[in-house]
């Protein structure tokens, strides 16, 4: 067991994966690793072992801002009300068709 | 700046046969229908292409804000105003979505910006006709997003990754936008005489504007072979103009509007509706620049663009100082 020490210091990553060409990258995880590169070689072995991935993204875990899951409602709630953002509020005729 | 790659490799063999096997090899991927993304190697012509054509798009998002913006205010009813609203609200966000994809191709927003701002980027020609009415706000829902959604959905298999990805959101959201458009003709067709005919005189309007939103024909329009060679563009101008007269004319038909072109009439040998000559003139002249709001549309544009500058500059500011707070609180711990 290496010491708690030498652990801290290794920096987080978080790990994205495009599982097909052409889509967004995923994320599917992290990990600690040396730097940026060490990271991607890391990835590699720990989240594509079973052909996953097509890509990967690694971005430094402290690069990444939040929003604050104790705001869940003030900043999601108000769309709840607001549904006429969605097509199915609008009745179309059925000889319209497809729209 | 992602096309360095391709750049390293003319360098490394000046031999044009390196550039033709490349431009071949480039082919054989779209021809597969591999996606292109940014850190790919790519030739410096489909760059450009790319740059222009989403950048064009974007700027036909947030300019489209502006015939709509003016009758959030005017809406009839506090349910038309949320949804005018939202909808215009949603082709910010469009516009949004396609700066950042032509981003990724290593131009800069400013420089797209400037390009619109100085009249040298061109955007969707319909949206230099005036909103005359609010029937014009149904009309445009129902006609001119509808002609939208006809050309976007074949964008959403563009060979270009993030572009695609882009589009594939758009369209999610499109639906709405003409399905309120759609419901205001109705109510308006089913209203009383002078909304029906509010309506109608709307269609009379825009029809026309909106058959040419597809561009010139096919025989006129150089760039096709190319862009579908590409994978940029999938289905030719006519064809998808075709498409949109097939689907409208009976949804014209039950809304009991007139479409203000006596051709129409359907053609049973070859399946489709027939209909009258297009005004290429008129295309031309709106599109280089006289059209009856051409002037109007990007004075505003940069109207609104001079009087947010304040906005920006306080936000960099505050961004300044709270970067400068955070230094500090870091320093004494």
């Amino acid at each position: 067991m290496s010491t708690p020490l030498a652990e801290a210091a290794t920096p987080l990553f978080e790990v994205f994966v495009r599982s097909k060409q052409g889509l967004d990258h995923k994320h599917v995880g992290s990990l600690h690793a040396s730097d940026a590169r060490h990271a991607l070689t890391l990835a590699r072995d720990v989240y594509t072992r079973r052909q996953e991935g097509v890509s990967i993204w690694v971005v430094p875990s402290n690069a990444i801002t939040a929003s604050d899951p104790a705001l869940k409602s003030d900043n999601f709630d108000p769309m709840a009300s607001k549904v006429y953002r969605h097509p199915t509020f609008y009745d179309i005729p059925d000889e319209i068709g497809h729209m | 700046m992602y096309t360095q790659a391709l750049d390293t490799a003319i360098n490394a063999n000046t031999t044009t046969v390196t550039v033709d096997s490349f431009q071949k090899t480039f082919l054989e991927r779209i021809a597969r229908d591999e996606k292109i993304e940014p850190q790919d190697a790519m030739p410096e012509a489909y760059r450009k292409t790319l740059v222009r054509q989403i950048s064009q798009h974007a700027h036909s998002e947030i300019v489209g804000m502006l015939p709509e913006g003016g009758w959030i205010t005017r809406a009839p009813s506090l349910k038309r105003k949320e949804i005018l609203l939202a909808k215009v609200q949603d082709e910010g966000g469009h516009g949004l979505y396609l700066y950042s994809a032509a981003e990724t191709l290593g131009v800069t927003r400013e420089s797209l910006v400037d390009a619109l701002h100085s009249g040298k980027a061109k955007y969707s020609s319909i949206f230099n006709y005036p909103t005359e009415s609010w029937a014009d706000i149904g009309i445009i829902g129902w006609l001119v997003d509808g002609a939208a959604i006809m050309n976007q959905v074949p964008l959403c298999r563009c060979s270009y990754g993030p572009y695609a990805r882009a589009m594939i959101r758009i369209c999610k959201e499109e639906s709405f936008h003409q399905r309120q458009g759609f419901d205001i003709v109705r109510s308006l067709c089913e209203g009383t005489p002078a909304q029906k005919a509010l309506a109608q005189d709307s269609v009379n309007r825009w029809w026309w504007p909106t058959l040419m939103m597809f561009g010139p024909h096919d025989s006129d329009s150089p760039n096709t072979e190319q862009a579908t060679d590409w994978g940029i563009k999938r289905i030719s101008n006519d064809d998808l103009r075709q498409k949109f007269v097939d689907v409208t004319v009976p949804q014209a038909k039950f809304l009991g509007l007139t479409l203000p072109d006596t051709a129409i009439a359907w053609n049973a040998e070859r399946g489709h509706y027939d209909f009258g000559k297009i005004d290429w003139d008129e295309f031309w002249r709106v599109v280089k620049g006289d059209g009856p709001c051409n002037a109007e549309r990007v004075a505003d544009r940069v109207t609104a663009f001079d009087d947010g500058r304040w906005v920006r500059e306080a936000d960099a500011a505050h961004a300044a100082k709270v970067a400068l707070r955070n230094a500090q609180v870091t320093a004494t711990v």
